[in-house]
């Protein structure tokens, strides 16, 4: 273990009943940097931020937030951590204001000073002009907001959001990126779990990857995309009717790889940048002339294939009831 | 080795005094909620003003020769059985809570783990004043003749510890259930021949044997007869000293096994 870690769990397990929702989890999270939690609906995501929370016991293994044992201290870990879930967590019925002012109170704040903290972070959060409408009257955007703003009531130093942007369009989700980068440039620990590969991308410092309770990948967005798969090699021929010339090219050099045609181009994932200078020779000699020979890393998306042979968007509907029932194991 | 260890960034003021308070915030939200949905008190009044209105205007004449002298029966148990029926709804906003992300929130926050139960349980008694409030009120409007005004705040308070007490057994139907629904249907195969086969209504010597039987330890019959005796007539001292029996039994039996179903369901 190390002074620097915020978040260390060592082989974090949870079963409800016979599902093994999270398997042998061992992750760390350094102090002030956000650890992105990818995977599909149902990989067990939720399961562990419940846990991590001190909202659930594991089964087995163990876990320090903040250098506390879950178990053993939560109770203190509660006081330093704050929770955005997937469900939302304020009340409709109150007013903006109102759901914030009910947290700093509950913190044992004065009422002035949690009136003050509610206004602080409504101002914070772009949401001063909506603060006496009662939350049900709020966008999709502004809920999410006002929901990230209830668990920062009490300046959590560490954070755990939950799918923070599921279901949000691209401008608000733009919105909240912004406001949990604000919140790490201030020291704040954040994990995060997405579905969404684009978002661990942009904001996570660390990127485990997990399928079916376990870990499959770990690393930062640019180890993870060079490890696995590597890269991606993109040739586009000047002339459409050469894609096929070049595409047999290119197996018969790498029977191994399978080039994919798309949009007047042929991508291939390849591990070995030599593929390079020798397909520049081949292709010269049969004078085929490019507008674009380009070698890349791979999106997270390929990434994600290639650890689990399926895409993302593929989501299984009963892997996603399964972790619905995240919320009561079964007795 | 240890990680770092973090301070807590909010003072806290760990024990009783924190729990009070922390139980008073989750009693103040409830009240906002009612503020922001002034409806609910409507809701609450209409079904004791539908059943007063039919109960005394419908069957009074057959039960008590006279409707006047049914509403001084009557007053009494309907409060009773209203009292008991509206500590159906701490279940099912308990249950609505703890299906939604609020209760999550609740429980990442350093309170106490009874807190949002004991605020639930502690704003609805507003709930019960109001309604004895709304029926006393439609009653003398009906000409109800109040024993005493010292009589009818005792009848509040009694009324109001009772439903203390019961309302655990809602709370515990809260937890376990589902569905706010099933807490509803639990609730009304309970409370209404609970409420039916006591002295709410018509006077038990009318009932055949086996049902006087029940009814006579009927806790129902206890306080509706408490309720009488405050308000009305009739005797006071057993009918109170037996409520508050059925009360305190009902508690102790009632609130471990919820605060139990609630503390495995933060598991």
């Amino acid at each position: 273990m190390s002074q620097d870690n915020a978040i260390e769990t060592e082989g974090l397990t949870k079963h409800f009943g016979d599902l093994v929702a999270l398997d042998h989890v061992d992750l760390t999270a350094r102090a002030g940097t956000v650890l992105g939690v990818l995977g599909p609906n149902g990989a067990g995501k939720t399961t562990m931020v419940r846990m991590l929370a001190t909202l659930s016991q594991p089964t087995a293994g163990t876990a320090r937030v903040g250098g506390y044992d879950i178990v053993k201290d939560g109770a203190k870990v509660r006081t330093f951590i704050g929770l955005t879930g997937q469900f939302a967590g304020v009340d409709e019925l109150l007013t903006g204001e109102e759901n914030l002012r009910f947290i700093g109170r509950l913190l044992g704040m004065p009422t002035r000073d949690a009136k003050a903290r509610a206004r602080e972070l409504l101002a914070q959060f772009n949401l001063s002009d909506a603060a006496e409408k009662p939350a049900k009257a709020y966008s999709g955007g502004m809920r999410r907001r006002l929901d990230l703003a209830a668990s920062l009531v009490g300046r959590p130093r560490i954070l755990f959001l939950d799918e923070p942007t599921t279901g949000l369009d691209p401008r608000a989700r733009g919105e909240l990126w912004g406001l949990v980068r604000g919140l790490v440039a201030d020291g704040t620990t954040v994990l995060l779990t997405t579905q969404y590969l684009e978002e661990a991308d942009q904001l996570a410092h660390e990127i485990a990857v997990i399928d079916h309770g376990k870990v499959i990948a770990t690393g930062t967005p640019t180890q993870l995309k060079a490890k696995i798969g590597g890269q991606s090699l993109r040739i586009q021929p000047e002339d459409h009717a050469q894609l096929d010339t070049v595409r047999e090219l290119v197996a018969a050099r790498y029977p191994e790889l399978e080039p994919a045609v798309e949009a007047g181009a042929i991508t291939v994932g390849v591990n070995d940048d030599g593929i390079m200078p020798a397909l520049a020779a081949d292709l010269r000699d049969r004078g085929i002339a490019l507008t674009e020979f380009h070698l890349g890393l791979s999106s997270l998306d390929e990434v994600f294939l290639t650890l689990t042979g399926r895409r993302t968007e593929t989501e299984d509907p009963e892997a996603e009831s399964a972790a619905q029932t995240d919320q009561e194991p079964a007795k | 080795m240890t990680a770092a260890t973090i301070e807590a960034p909010v003072v806290h003021r760990p024990g009783l005094g924190a729990t009070v308070s922390q139980t008073l915030s989750m009693a103040w939200r409830q009240m906002v909620r009612i503020k922001h949905n002034p409806f609910e008190l409507v809701d609450l009044s209409l079904s004791p003003i539908m059943f007063l209105l039919l109960f005394v205007y419908v069957f009074g004449g057959q039960m008590a020769g006279s409707t006047s002298d049914y509403l001084q029966y009557v007053l009494g148990g309907l409060i009773a059985q209203n009292a008991i029926f509206l500590t159906m709804y701490t279940g099912t906003g308990i249950n609505a809570d703890l299906r939604k992300g609020v209760y999550d929130r609740f429980r990442s926050l350093p309170i106490a783990r009874s807190a949002p139960l004991a605020g639930k349980i502690f704003a609805d008694m507003f709930k019960q004043v109001w309604s004895i409030v709304v029926m006393l009120g439609l009653g003398l409007l009906m000409g109800f003749e109040l024993r005493s005004v010292a009589g009818a705040f005792l009848a509040t308070l009694v009324l109001v510890v009772f439903a203390l007490a019961i309302s655990w057994i809602s709370v515990l139907m809260g937890v376990v259930a589902d569905s706010e629904e099933k807490v509803q249907i639990y609730a009304f195969v309970i409370i209404m021949p609970l409420t039916f086969t006591s002295s709410a209504f018509v006077d038990i010597n009318t009932m055949p044997g086996f049902m006087q039987a029940w009814a006579k330890v009927n806790p129902v019959t206890h306080l509706a007869d408490a309720m009488r005796g405050l308000l009305s007539f009739g005797p006071i001292t057993e009918p109170l000293m037996w409520t508050f029996v059925w009360a305190v039994a009902i508690f102790a039996v009632t609130a471990p096994l919820a605060m139990r179903a609630y503390k495995r369901k933060m598991v």
